[in-house]
């Protein structure tokens, strides 16, 4: 009943957890750390930014276990593919493992990924080496030519970053997920362990969550939720859900009645 | 010499790239750095000479999700 061997495998390296956690926006690092902890994960995004010169404040690294934890940095803040590119090596070079989550975001408002420069940045990343984990809207065709320039995952949006609306996207996410020859890792949006649950019920491979778990006042807390909810919605998806019908079917005997 | 260092500039005499790390307390392990726009190795820092003028970028990682 319980399969044992139900690990999420992204480019050929094994993982128990199929929660990855972003650690942006906590209010401190001891609360980064407790939700790191309580959730599970074996997978955590980080940014890179300019040092502040004069004020270098103690690197997030020494707060992360490196053994325990793989670190994935991100390409935030790049506007097309040449920024991503150079964000990929400089964090290569920052010392990292050559494990990038590609994201190019130009529009400010809704930090929607433009589909064209990450696949350029893609094309460009996996003939470098790198194992290419691309952000992207729930674009079925999109997810496939990425697939096919040789990226490790996609990671289609829920929802735009940041805004705990859930799934959104998802018919589209379906056909990603039907279409897909790599995990696929739903990322952005997800708001609550019913989010994870509903899109790891779908068959989602892993699910990114930060936001959530960085704006509530209890994140070791939210964490261990959003554990469950990966794993119910894990468990739910190997089980296999019921088909979904118009008209009642009792649960009871129709037969048999009293009197 | 003057350098400009993450888009300050800055009159130094160090000399090499790792001079300049420790002059600013910056822990090498830790950090990216470019010079002029080029990713410069870690294990290029004590022998990549400074020039008057020189662009240098130095980035670490941060909270990001």
């Amino acid at each position: 009943m319980n399969p044992l061997n139900d690990a999420l495998v992204i480019a050929g390296r094994s993982f128990n957890s199929r929660l990855l956690v972003g650690t942006g926006k906590f209010s401190s690092n001891a609360a980064m750390v407790e939700a790191m902890q309580y959730s599970g994960s074996e997978i955590v995004t980080v940014a890179l930014r300019r040092v502040d010169i004069g004020n270098p404040d103690d690197s997030i690294l020494s707060h992360i276990d490196r053994n325990k934890y793989l670190l994935l940095p991100n390409t935030s803040g790049a506007r097309d593919a040449e920024e991503a590119v150079r964000l990929a090596r400089l964090s290569r070079a920052a010392g990292c493992d050559p494990w990038v989550k590609l994201e190019v975001t130009p529009d400010p408002y809704y930090l929607l990924p433009d589909p064209i420069e990450t696949l350029k940045a893609a094309e460009i990343l996996v003939k470098e080496g790198f194992t290419v984990l691309p952000y992207i809207n729930a674009d079925p065709v999109l997810a496939k030519r990425l697939q096919e320039a040789g990226t490790a995952t996609v990671m289609p949006l829920g929802a735009p970053i940041g805004t705990n609306r859930g799934i959104r996207t998802r018919d589209q996410i379906a056909i990603i997920i039907e279409q897909a020859i790599v995990p696929v890792v739903v990322d952005a949006g997800l708001g609550a362990p019913s989010h994870a649950a509903e899109a790891m019920e779908m068959g989602a491979d892993a699910v990114l969550v930060n936001t959530a778990l960085a704006v509530t006042p209890n994140p070791g807390l939210m964490a261990a939720a959003f554990r469950k909810g990966v794993e119910a919605g894990r468990e739910a998806f190997l089980a296999g859900l019921g088909e979904q019908r118009q008209k009642a079917e009792a649960s009871s005997p129709l037969t048999g009645f009293l009197g | 010499m003057r350098l400009s260092v993450n888009g300050e500039v800055k009159e130094t005499g160090c000399s090499t790239v790792s001079e300049l790390l420790q002059s600013l307390q910056i822990e090498p392990g830790h950090v990216a750095v470019e010079l002029n726009l080029a990713i410069i190795p870690k294990q290029q820092y004590e022998t990549m000479t400074l020039n008057d003028g020189d662009r240098i970028e130095i980035v670490h990682f941060v909270g990001g999700g």
